[in-house]
């Protein structure tokens, strides 16, 4: 046992393997609480059906989150590219290609502009994303003028309606598989990539990365276009689900998003975080309000269990943090 | 005729309103060691880090083996040849030995992905062979957060040392070493002209300096006001160049 805890992956691992147990204990609670939901398929089906929403914002933010930074206006990026892709599904009769490379690139562009305000004008990224963040959402009530846009017309049938969010053998949601390749995919570009080896860098110190030769105006940069680049995926994947754009599209994302990020172990302070972790942290916090309502706990639970499942997250790994330096 | 590495001419750097360099103009030659001389805020770190690449002069000339060159980054300066170890070490205190040896110039394939084990492989030589360190306790895996002062400063020793260059800046490099250590670093910097290759060395320690260097240069805020040939001064006068200045902001000098 002792050499087990003593070995050099537990040694290297530890937060995963921390959020990893609170995330079976919170199943097992499920699991025992609720035995005629949760032996069940559809509970699960329900999950894979909504946690890629935010999943994937969770994933990309990471990145961000990184740095040291944060980014609290990819709800209105997903407001404003989800806009932008109705739009254009419905006045091109359901083109998809100019559809999504126009949402997805000014989803890039909302990115780079939080990116510029960070890096060229030195606002903190919390005050500069606040700014961009009604911003967009502005935009989206002024372009809208509060209605909504039906995409059903155009999109249910289609191949990419399949490929987005169809059922893979009846069974399996598309957007959970994707959510699974990105975040396989992403977790390989943070680890083993030169940008997220730089992402690393920056976060820690950026004075240092600086003098060891990274532009680290350029990692922020990319980071925050990355970011726009998935909030604007993953509202496209929600305009397949719903197949109708509502003015607050993704201001929902906000809370659940960045809390997947923190439970997941994500240090606030920088230079040390894990994809996976993020990817369990979308587990716990995408079953908890179902999970909680199956308990037999009124619905009014769901904000304290979230609540307590983040600061007793946090208050580990600050715990786990703290014997180790 | 000694052939000339690195020429400074005309530098001038402010940040902000603080003029921090003022018109000032240094040469280097192959195979020189030459120290750079002042009081803490004399600009020292400043300007190697205009030669390195960390900052940009506000105006001034970069010649480079005589030719002009405009250092615009750390990955240029460091492709020309130039290696530093900075007074902060420059190291990331959460990331791994072998991470910080290659960041920014990490070892991938075509599409920027890590090749892990050769970077991994090629920090093992650089700690056994360039820096010596011989615990256990250390390997390319662990992070610089558990290192002492004198191990991290191994790192960033041997980090200037592997990459092949003609000129490697040493700001303050025995700062916080033990007696050992100290001696290692001077020695290190003696051999350096045996492989023709440059060093600019700043420290507080003048008996340090005079025994490692060729020539001498002082700066005062932001000024060169000074410089001498190791064959013209001796390590006593040189001391007490540096007690006028102290004393008096200008050192006089009788020729
Ligand atoms: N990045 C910076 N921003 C603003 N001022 C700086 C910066 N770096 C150095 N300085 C100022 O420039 C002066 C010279 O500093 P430095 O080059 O570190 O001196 P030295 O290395 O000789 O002790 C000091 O007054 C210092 O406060
Ligand atoms: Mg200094």
């Amino acid at each position: 046992m002792n050499n087990l805890l003593n070995s050099y992956f537990v040694k290297t691992h530890k937060l995963e393997i921390s959020i990893t147990i609170i995330a079976v204990v919170l199943f097992l609670i499920y699991f025992l609480g609720a035995p005629h939901v949760f032996t069940r398929f559809p509970i699960y089906r329900a999950f894979m059906q909504s946690m890629p929403f935010f999943g994937i914002i969770a994933i990309s933010a990471t990145f961000v989150v990184t740095l040291g930074e944060i980014d609290l206006s990819f709800p209105s990026i997903v407001g404003i590219t989800s806009l932008i892709f109705g739009i254009i599904m419905t006045s091109t009769d359901g083109n998809f290609f100019i559809a999504f490379i126009l949402a997805t690139s000014l989803g890039m562009f909302a990115g780079l502009v939080n990116g510029l305000l960070v890096t060229k004008i030195g606002i903190p990224s919390i005050v500069a994303t606040i700014g961009t963040l009604f911003f967009w959402r502005g935009l989206v009530n002024v372009i809208s003028q509060g209605s909504g846009i039906a995409i059903v017309d155009v999109a249910d049938g289609t191949w990419h309606h399949m490929i987005f969010v169809e059922k893979l053998f009846g069974k399996i949601p598309m957007q959970f598989i994707w959510f699974i390749v990105l975040t396989g995919l992403m977790q390989w570009v943070y680890r083993y990539h030169k940008f997220g080896n730089h992402i690393h860098f920056v976060g820690d110190n950026k004075a240092s990365a600086q003098m060891m030769g990274i532009n680290v105006d350029n990692v922020k940069i990319i980071a925050f276009v990355q970011l726009g680049f998935f909030s604007a995926l993953a509202g496209i994947f929600t305009m397949y689900e719903m197949l109708y754009f509502w003015p607050t599209q993704g201001e929902g994302l906000m809370l659940t998003t960045l809390a997947a990020v923190f439970v997941g172990g994500t240090s606030v302070f920088g230079g040390r975080g894990t994809i996976f972790g993020t990817f369990i942290g979308v587990l716990i916090i995408g079953s908890l309000e179902s999970g909680i309502v199956a308990l037999g706990l009124s619905g009014f639970y769901v904000k304290f269990i979230n609540g307590l499942m983040i600061t007793v997250a946090v208050t580990v790994y600050a715990l786990i943090q703290r014997r180790k330096s | 005729m000694a052939e000339e590495l690195l020429k400074l001419q005309n530098i001038y750097k402010n940040f902000g309103n603080v003029k921090v360099l003022k018109d000032v103009n240094i040469k280097i030659n192959k195979g020189e060691v030459v120290a750079l001389i002042g009081d803490n805020g004399a600009g020292k770190s400043t300007l190697i880090k205009v030669i390195t690449g960390v900052h940009s002069p506000n105006s001034g000339k970069v010649f480079f083996k005589e030719k002009e060159v405009q250092i615009k980054s750390v990955a240029q300066s460091r492709k020309m040849g130039i290696e530093a170890v900075y007074q902060e070490r420059a190291l990331c205190d959460q990331q791994e030995l072998y991470r910080n040896i290659f960041a920014g110039r990490e070892i991938t394939n075509s599409i920027g992905f890590l090749d892990i084990k050769k970077q991994r492989k090629e920090a093992e030589k650089i700690l056994r062979d360039y820096i010596g360190f011989t615990s256990k306790a250390i390997t390319v895996d662990s992070q610089v957060m558990g290192l002492s002062g004198g191990e991290k400063q191994g790192v960033a020793f041997g980090r200037s040392l592997y990459f092949n260059s003609d000129l490697i800046v040493l700001d303050e490099p025995t700062m916080g070493l033990s007696i050992q250590e100290t001696e290692k670093v001077l020695n290190f910097v003696k051999g350096l002209k045996n492989e023709n290759k440059s060093a600019i060395f700043i420290d507080h320690n003048i008996i340090h300096v005079y025994g490692a260097a060729d020539r001498f240069i002082i700066l005062d805020r932001g000024e060169v006001v000074g410089e001498f040939n190791k064959e013209d001064i001796s390590r006593e006068e040189l001391v007490q160049r540096m007690i006028q200045l102290h004393e008096s902001g200008k050192i006089k000098v009788e020729d």
